[in-house]
């Protein structure tokens, strides 16, 4: 445990410390790439509260980033533009306060992870798997025919949203805005994973056969799962686009779905810092072989091929050892 | 709304669904067989596709294309069978789905560099060209009407693959009791190579006829891919007869819903809005049947029994 400990806080670390880094070099456009990192690791721990501890491979986690950041959107939109959003009961007008976004975020991406959780785990296995696909599609083609938000040219946020007391429009503040809420999403993380909740979902994993016999029923834990991973993985998304300033259906494609797993697997299945190390290395992929060819893409494909067949634990998995339970 | 509008939105909708069997029905195979699911399924359609129109621009034929897109697919499967979805069979879904997205950056990357991002133009072949007419005035392109045709004789061959032959026997031992029949001297590993690559050159195959009616270009495989995921689903993984009740009703209730809803909206809600109600619900409309179909049935409408 030490060991994956240490590797845990030098990664803390590192990403810390590139944008200061970067800040102080005058090289602002890496303090946009930490942030990146910072957000798609928050959405792969997110994920990871489904995939890591309940062993529900959702290959539509897509759909509540992209949720997460339509939110953010629409509700900015309103705000900037100073139309009602409804009239009844009472006139609403968006909102560009952070806090409320996020709140928003996570209520309708959990608000929607719920029926779908509901049909989706009445199956498992591959079924699971290919119909959170099937409804994360479903979202998809919705923000594409759907002409008031944009439809398939997305929606711009105009000016970045704002946090009581800060200068968001600053990279470095944005940055640590993220940061911390990557930090609170790790801690949450390990907090659930060693509760009685938590000991049960990874129970439900290993042998549903002995879960439901000591009298805990699989289903419920597993919705809640799914439910509170979509939460995360929706604020999120709410974050990539204020980063962004722009959301668009690309963000509820099946390859962000994809690439949400391939953060985690990156990184080391089941470890709690291992969508941190995913995201890390695949925005440096991205930014290094993304730099030296226009092909990256397949180089990034025979890399995550690597890793699958012989570098099984990802990156955490070989510099720390074999996790203490599968 | 005549009813020659009609048939030609039915046989529409039959025409897709026939091209979603091709594709699902090697799926379905390849996860009842081996266990396997591949998200790469879709790379070779487009391979398929690929292969046509490179072949039929060299050669001039639409049917030399036809037989190099079986030809290619079943040689790109064979090659990701041996090479990569071997040491697949053991592990867990979760890395049969990256080894197989990885797969999918690495075919599209190879293809965008092979034949450039600009999309191919497959022509209909001469023959097949022009219009039948049908009862009730209407007239309908004869190469759809082949391409039904094809769709149809592939199910009977496959029908006639599986119960009828030494290897559909084998194919049919392998999904219920792998280990028994390797114990009884059967070649599991040369077994699974042939089912992959009979499943990769179906997909070619529709690859390559859809390829004349659209555009081909890299990233086509996807969405047909994950419709085809929905009919198996639907239909009942591992099951043939499923993915072609599947595909049918899929392409039926896809290509009706686009037709239908528009106009139902605009009745309701007006021309306006009732045309943006309707096309963005018809979007979901396969995604909404799946849920319905899934809600009471979880194992699809006919659950492999293995």
């Amino acid at each position: 445990m030490s060991r994956e400990r240490a590797i845990n806080l030098l990664l803390a670390a590192l990403l810390l410390a590139m944008p200061l880094a970067a800040l102080a070099l005058g090289e602002l456009f890496y303090i946009t790439l930490a942030t990146r990192m910072a957000i798609l690791a928050l959405a792969a721990v997110g994920l990871n509260f489904a995939l890591g501890l309940g062993g529900l491979v959702s290959f539509g986690h897509a759909a509540f980033f992209g949720i997460g950041g339509y939110v953010a959107g629409i509700l900015s939109s309103h705000a900037f533009n100073q139309t009602p959003m409804f009239s009844w009961p009472f006139e609403f007008f968006g909102s560009d306060q952070m806090p409320t976004l996020w709140l928003a975020a996570m209520l309708i991406s959990a608000l929607v992870a719920l029926p779908i959780g509901a049909i989706s785990l009445r199956t498992a296995g591959v079924y699971f798997i290919m119909i959170t696909l099937a409804f994360a599609q479903m979202i998809y083609y919705f923000a594409i025919s759907w002409p008031a938000y944009g439809g398939e040219d997305g929606l711009s946020i105009v000016v970045r949203n704002s946090f009581p007391g800060v200068n968001t429009a600053v990279p470095l503040t944005f940055f640590l805005v993220s940061y911390v809420l990557l930090l609170a999403a790790l801690a949450l993380f390990a907090l659930v994973r060693d509760s009685r909740f938590g000991a049960a979902l990874q129970a439900g994993r290993q042998n549903e056969t002995r879960l439901a016999a000591v009298g805990i029923a699989p289903f419920r834990i597993r919705l809640a799962a799914f439910t509170i991973s979509a939460a995360i993985t929706g604020l999120a998304g709410a974050l990539l686009a204020d980063l962004n300033r722009f959301v668009s259906p690309s963000m509820l494609s099946w390859q962000m779905s994809g690439e949400l797993i391939v953060l985690i697997i990156l990184g080391g299945t089941g470890r709690l810092f291992g969508p941190v190390a995913g995201a890390m290395l695949f925005v440096l992929f991205e930014f290094v072989l993304g730099g030296l060819t226009e092909r990256w893409q397949f180089f990034l494909g025979l890399i995550l091929l690597g890793v699958v067949l012989f570098a099984r634990g990802g990156l955490i998995g070989v510099l720390a050892g074999k996790a203490r339970h599968g | 709304m005549s009813t020659a509008l009609i048939i030609e939105q039915l046989l529409n909708g039959l025409q897709f669904g026939v091209m979603l069997f091709l594709m699902a029905a090697g799926l379905t195979l390849i996860f009842g067989v081996m266990g396997l699911i591949n998200l790469a399924h879709g790379s070779f359609y487009m391979i398929g596709a690929f292969a046509c129109a490179a072949v039929a621009a060299a050669t001039g034929s639409f049917w030399i294309g036809l037989a190099a897109s079986l030809a290619a697919a079943a040689a790109a499967g064979t090659l990701v069978e041996v090479a990569v979805i071997r040491r697949l069979y053991d592990r867990d879904h979760l890395d049969q789905v990256l080894a197989t997205f990885a797969l999918i950056l690495i075919f599209s990357e190879a293809t965008r560099w092979l034949f450039g991002s600009f999309p191919l133009y497959l022509d209909i072949p001469p023959v097949l060209a022009g219009a039948v007419a049908l009862p009730g005035g209407a007239h309908y392109q004869l190469y759809r009407l082949a391409i039904i045709g094809i769709g149809v004789l592939v199910a009977v061959g496959l029908y006639y693959l599986i119960s009828r032959t030494r290897l559909g026997m084998r194919i049919r031992a392998g999904e219920s009791d792998r280990e028994m029949i390797a114990a009884l001297g059967v070649d599991i590993g040369t077994l699974y190579t042939m089912v992959f690559a009979l499943g990769a050159a179906l997909a070619g195959l529709a690859g390559a006829l859809v390829g004349a009616l659209q555009s081909v270009q890299v990233g086509m495989g996807e969405p047909v891919l994950i419709l085809a995921f929905v009919v198996i689903v639907i239909g009942g993984i591992g099951s043939i007869k499923g993915a072609l009740v599947g595909a049918v009703l899929v392409g039926l209730t896809d290509t009706l819903g686009r037709f239908l809803l528009p106009k139902l909206f605009t009745v309701f809600l007006g021309p306006a809005d009732g045309a943006t109600t309707g096309a963005a619900l018809a979007s979901m409309l396969i995604y909404i049947v799946m849920a319905l179909i899934l809600a009471f049935r979880p194992k699809g409408l006919f659950p492999a029994t293995a």
